[in-house]
């Protein structure tokens, strides 16, 4: 993997003619070249690389100057902010919704509900982030388009969250973001909910005479959220890979748009960081969600014991 | 019986026509979808400029609102951008050059994708699972993440674009085909034809393919579609297709800059062509799904 992706990137364009002063002399420009190792042959560059890997070192940014780990690490807190609020509107506004698309299946607003979210899946995160911005920021003018709010420290934690000015800057990319998954967590809790609605505990627990809510809090709820749980787990890593075009658009601070600025000014070092560290956060979270899983679902522990 | 059946027999074909209009929706879809790819075809003759041929565009012309007149004399229906383009006639352009990489792109992951899981299906041991595991391993990938890498690594263009495109997506076609296969290839029509003692070759893609084929439509449908998006996204992110090569992404892109100046119809309208292209492939998709699906049938 590290080797497809360092020789690979290594092998677009040449930096030294992005990087240098064109009115540069041809020793400045010897010089500079020798400064970023790019003199050495490109086995040698890998060694290095591997090396540097070992100790935790990406190499250097060629634009900033600064350790490329070090520039992922430190946009990082912005994109995990938004990934995490926008899990949280994908929960807070997908279950209500699902559950109610999936026990009122035949009323018009169920339909529409249902009609929504299949234009969640297919519209195009971009356009849609395009278009929030010419409502909300252009037309009306109540949310600011572009960038991440003033920040504050709260538990130690510095988040936009503390902040008014930070959450109105949040609100936008986070729901832009959401929106596929908010689509997803409507047909997921529909699905579970119309399934479990036919099984013999909810049948009991109604005949039993109890009271609507805990049949659907306690009952149902319990039943349909281990899938939802398990994908969204899963899509937390989708959502900082996507994070990538919502980042562009809302111009918002993180790892995603550090990608793309040094893909376009060619900063091989940081494309190669932020590619493996995104490869190693996926195999982290599914390494998690497994276990978790198992840990949720008694099902599954008891079939492995099994076999 | 099968005299009975005979009085009522239509063929598949004919079968699947009937069922696919069952639903006035998708019906719609596929019509608005002929009429795009028919617009798009059309564009050298039905626009009032070539926007690419730098003689017939004014920069004079520049920034127009909907409905203005060109220095030309035409009106420009939906105004035109920053350099000066008629938005209607880039707009029919950006179609051909998006529909060219979606379609491409969409028709070669299904040919190697349908090739790879085939193969998977039809060799066995360790080969399958060696095959399999590559494709677990990239479907828990997002495609936009692959794509992205890709690119990094390829650089871009369009020829390299429909290649990060079909790494992104073969996977798809692969794991579905190795599925279907294998539960063919157990039939006993898959076993009376290699009992006949018929090569290898003719047994996979006369016998066992054909009748892998309804899924492979149908994911076709939506993956192209999922192509002619992603597509769009990279372009938009500056790191797809360049500007010599304008898709509707690239349009978009080109708007944003004077979206803050309420500028709005030069992303909105070609937003509007991707959105309609793209909803009207899934719906047909959709459609094709539900009457494809050989569980569903009455």
């Amino acid at each position: 993997m590290s080797l497809i992706v360092f020789f690979g990137v290594n092998v677009i364009g040449d930096p030294v003619d992005m990087l240098i002063n064109p009115e540069a002399d041809q020793a400045e420009i010897e010089r500079t070249i020798r400064a970023l190792g790019l003199d050495k042959p490109i086995h040698e560059q890998y060694l290095y690389f591997l090396k540097g890997i070992g100790s935790g070192d990406f190499g250097k940014s060629f634009i900033f100057g600064e350790p490329a780990l070090k520039l992922i690490l430190h946009h990082m807190p912005a994109t995990i902010e938004l990934a995490l609020v926008s899990l949280i509107m994908a929960i807070i506004l997908g279950i209500p919704l699902g559950l109610y698309a999936g026990l009122f299946p035949e009323r018009r607003s169920s339909r529409l509900i249902m009609a929504g979210s299949i234009l969640g899946f297919s519209l195009p995160t971009f356009w849609v982030g395009l278009m929030m911005i010419m409502l909300f920021a252009v037309h009306l003018g109540w949310l600011p388009s572009t960038g991440r709010g003033d920040t504050a420290v709260f538990l130690g934690i510095e988040s936009s969250l503390w902040t008014r000015d930070g959450l109105s800057h949040l609100f936008m990319p986070a729901l832009n973001l959401a929106l596929t998954n908010i689509s997803l967590v409507i047909r997921l809790t529909r699905a579970g909910v119309r399934e479990a609605m036919h099984q013999d505990y909810i049948k009991f627990a109604r005949a039993k005479g109890l009271h609507p809510r805990r049949v659907i809090g306690v009952h149902l709820m319990k039943n349909i959220l281990i899938p939802i749980i398990t994908v969204l787990g899963l899509e937390f890593g989708s959502l900082m890979a996507f994070s990538v075009v919502t980042e562009s658009i809302f111009a918002w601070p993180g790892m995603g748009k550090l990608l793309i600025d040094s893909l376009l000014q060619l900063d091989r070092p940081v494309v190669v960081a932020y590619l493996m560290i995104i490869v190693l956060f996926f195999v982290v979270i599914n390494l998690v969600v497994d276990i978790l899983y198992s840990v949720l679902d008694p099902r599954v522990r008891l079939k492995d014991q099994g076999s | 019986m099968s005299q009975a059946a005979g009085l009522l027999v239509e063929t598949p074909l004919q079968r699947f026509r009937a069922e696919f209009r069952e639903s006035k929706i998708a019906v719609a879809a596929l019509l608005v979808l002929a009429i795009i790819v028919l617009l798009a075809l059309l564009a050298p003759w039905i626009t009032p400029q070539n926007p690419y041929d730098l003689a017939q565009v004014d920069v004079l012309d520049g920034k127009l609102k909907p409905g203005s007149e060109a220095f030309a004399g035409y009106t420009m229906w939906l105004g035109s951008d920053g350099a000066g383009r008629d938005l209607y006639s880039a707009i029919l352009y950006g179609l051909r050059v998006s529909l060219t990489v979606g379609l491409a792109a969409g028709f070669l992951a299904l040919v190697i994708g349908t090739a790879i899981g085939l193969i998977a299906a039809y060799s066995g041991g360790r080969t399958e699972s060696l095959i399999m595991r590559a494709v677990d391993i990239q479907l828990s990938f997002p495609a936009v993440l692959i794509a992205l890498m890709l690119v990094a690594i390829l650089g871009r263009g369009i020829d390299k674009i429909i290649i990060a495109l079909v790494a992104a997506q073969w996977a798809y076609y692969a794991r579905t085909v190795r599925a279907t296969a294998l539960v063919e290839s157990a039939k006993e029509y898959v076993e009376a034809a290699r009992c006949l003692g018929l090569s290898h070759a003719r047994v996979v893609f006369r016998h066992v393919l054909p009748n892998c084929l309804a899924p492979l439509i149908v994911i076709g449908t939506v993956q192209t579609a999922s192509a002619i998006a992603l597509e769009s996204t990279l372009s938009f992110l500056g790191v797809g297709l360049r500007q010599t090569e304008p898709s509707l992404g690239v349009l978009i892109s080109n708007g944003f800059e004077y979206m803050m100046s309420g500028r709005y119809w030069i992303s909105f309208f070609p937003g509007i062509a991707l959105l309609v292209t793209i909803v009207s492939i899934n719906l047909v998709g959709d459609q094709l799904r539900d009457v494809l699906n050989p569980r569903l049938k009455r």
